[in-house]
């Protein structure tokens, strides 16, 4: 517990600094914020004093990023946007809850599936299975997600005449239709995700099966069964663990080109929108809470290490 | 590991030795590592047509043609042509020229900005340590796609910021693998000694830091570059990436995913064919490298090729 409030209280200024540099490259790199925004019209001098009274860009910059963060603390995330002139809170209320999902059936789908496909290549180590299974664990590796979604929805539309729905809804109006919207992104995100899974387990399941502890079971008579699940497994979950959270900044990159791809109104389809608008504002503030994602993510990885590893102590 | 690449002045003799050594233990890698010289024929086959691109292509990429429409691949068009009646096939062969042009600096520019911010931050220690260790710290907290959209979204999409945003997103990647090896340089003896010898900081950066935290990055670069090409096709893809005027792979998925994609597939598949093979080879070589560098693979290698030797 005491660990937990402590890893809580060092996150704090680890998001701080992570905003200082998202605001430093949105606001300082350019220069000209307002000639970012009204981009190449030519726009007469009193549009730019007024878009600048209104951004506060007259105000130092100290000023302005003491604002923006007060309105990131406060539940306003930054105002409105540019372009739609919504309220940023209604847009992250919108788009978080689909993001997160797509996050969450991806993490589930790997780990089911990765977790027992790498324990069963270590367990028949040299022979087909294994072969078969690593070969998969290379095409997740090396190729593109972009790649695999396109080829993938090229295929459902050569071969079955299908293509996902276009409009999402969510999971409690039509959950079929929400299924189908997901299932395919979640999957190409979980092989990409339960590669690198499937490898980590494997090879710690390995180095645990080559342990002493294993070899006195096998000699005590044991079945290869409960070696392998009670000796082996316990022992390899934990790098597992760490890989899931180490990969969460790579799962939540996927999900900016697949949301995209497959018309998903997430987070991700949302940050590029507002990059190709230079809604900066918004853009700013979603790379914020993409940020702020991914590193509760890992700090939910290394406190859920405490419970599955009785070696690291909950107090400490 | 590779202790044979400490010492810093040769003489011209010792020079030409070090060469011979060099090919020797090329040969030796070529025979044990296959896969590592087809990848590499691959790459250097894609960096010769990249760079002789205007010869290689059969049509102008730019040129629009009303009546050739949608055609698929044949003798006339190898890859068929686009919604603009543009040849596939040398868009493909022009868009590579993008690729390889992005990919190749951002990776060098990340390697070299990553190894002396590594480097540095290890040498000087202190405050100036701390506080770079925890912007590296922070960065890599980061989505990479995030961190360079954000980067494109700053300082713009010409070929070459598209390049730098992604550079400056893969430099922490870099500055923290070369920081932690530089940390173990700085105990070493010859450190010692070469402080010993009254060498100023600068000579003991250049001399001997960067010299020594540099091969380690090197095993990476494959990877990193492969990643850089990677970003740039989705940067493209969504529309960030680089201006459209130039025939880039992920410019012309996205017109064919948007425009044609049911009724042309070709459009969309060779560009994809093109990407995965740079992506894959790119990926299965820093594979390789990375084995080479595993100390618990190179002791079975190494045994295995002093058994094959005695055997002969």
């Amino acid at each position: 517990m005491i660990r937990l409030t402590w890893r809580l209280a060092l996150i704090v200024p680890t998001v701080l600094a992570a905003s200082i540099v998202v605001f430093v490259v949105m606001r300082v790199l350019p220069g000209d914020v307002v000639g970012i925004i009204i981009g190449d019209i030519p726009a007469s001098s009193e549009a730019r004093e007024a878009l600048e009274e209104e951004l506060g860009l007259n105000n130092p910059l100290t000023v302005q990023y003491g604002r923006w963060l007060w309105s990131m603390v406060n539940g306003e995330f930054g105002g409105r946007s540019l372009e739609s002139r919504d309220p940023i809170r209604s847009i992250i209320g919108r788009q978080l809850p689909v993001t997160l999902m797509l996050a969450g059936y991806t993490v589930l789908l790997s780990v089911f599936v990765s977790v027992p496909l790498g324990v069963l290549a270590a367990a028949r180590s040299g022979q087909w299975p294994d072969y078969v299974i690593r070969g998969a664990t290379l095409g997740g590796l090396a190729l593109p997600n972009l790649l695999v979604a396109l080829l993938v929805i090229l295929g459902l539309l050569i071969f079955f005449q299908w293509s996902p729905p276009i409009i999402y809804s969510s999971p409690w109006s039509n959950p079929w239709t929400h299924i189908q919207m997901l299932v395919w992104p979640a999957l190409i995100l979980a092989w990409e995700q339960s590669s690198h899974l499937v490898r980590v387990t494997r090879s710690s399941m390995l180095t645990a099966l080559s342990q002493d502890y294993v070899v006195t079971a096998r000699s005590k008579g044991l079945s290869e069964r409960s070696i392998i699940l009670q000796h082996g497994f316990p022992n390899a979950r934990i790098p597992a663990v760490t890989m899931l959270g180490l990969q969460f900044g790579s799962l939540v990159s996927g999900a900016l080109i697949l949301e995209t791809i497959f018309g998903l109104p997430g987070i991700g389809r949302g940050l590029v929108q507002a990059a190709l608008a230079r809604d900066y504002q918004v853009v700013q503030s979603l790379a914020t809470c993409l940020v702020f994602l991914s590193l509760i993510v890992n700090l939910f990885v290394d406190t859920i290490y405490a419970y599955i590893d009785p070696r690291i102590s909950r107090d400490s | 590991m590779n202790g044979n690449n400490h010492i810093a002045p040769q003489s011209q003799s010792s020079l030409t030795g070090s060469v011979e050594k060099f090919s020797a233990k090329f040969w030796e890698f070529a025979r044990t590592r296959p896969l590592a010289i087809l990848c590499i024929g691959v790459l250097a086959s894609m960096g010769v047509v990249a760079l002789m691109s205007d010869f290689v292509a059969t049509h102008d990429p730019l040129a629009q043609n009303a009546e050739e429409i949608l055609r698929p691949p044949g003798p006339e068009h190898y890859f068929g042509t686009d919604g603009a009646g543009r040849d596939i096939f040398s868009r493909v062969v022009h868009g590579s020229r993008v690729s390889l042009y992005v990919g190749f600096l951002a990776m060098g520019m990340a390697s070299v900005v990553g190894t002396f911010i590594g480097t540095v931050s290890a040498y000087r220690g202190g405050i100036f340590d701390l506080i770079a260790s925890r912007v590296i710290d922070v960065l890599l907290g980061f989505p990479f796609l995030v961190l360079a959209l954000i980067m494109v979204v700053a300082i713009g999409s010409s070929q070459t910021s598209v390049a730098i945003a992604i550079a400056l997103a893969q430099a922490p990647q870099i500055a923290r693998l070369s920081r932690a090896t530089a940390l173990s340089i700085i105990e070493e003896p010859y450190l010692d000694a070469a402080r010993a010898s009254g060498a100023d900081s600068y000579r003991i950066i250049c001399r001997h830091l960067l010299p020594n935290s540099f091969p380690p990055v090197l095993t990476q670069v494959a990877g990193y570059f492969g990643a850089a090409v990677v970003a740039e096709t989705a940067l493209s893809f969504l529309g960030l990436g680089v201006p459209p005027p130039f025939p880039s792979w992920g410019r012309m998925l996205q017109e064919a995913v948007r425009q044609y994609f049911e009724v042309a597939p070709w459009a969309t598949i060779f560009p994809s064919l093109a990407l995965s093979l740079t992506v894959v080879s790119s990926a299965l070589l820093g594979d390789e490298f990375r084995d080479l560098l595993d100390p618990r693979r190179v002791l079975p290698l190494r045994t295995r090729s002093r058994t094959t030797s005695q055997s002969r």
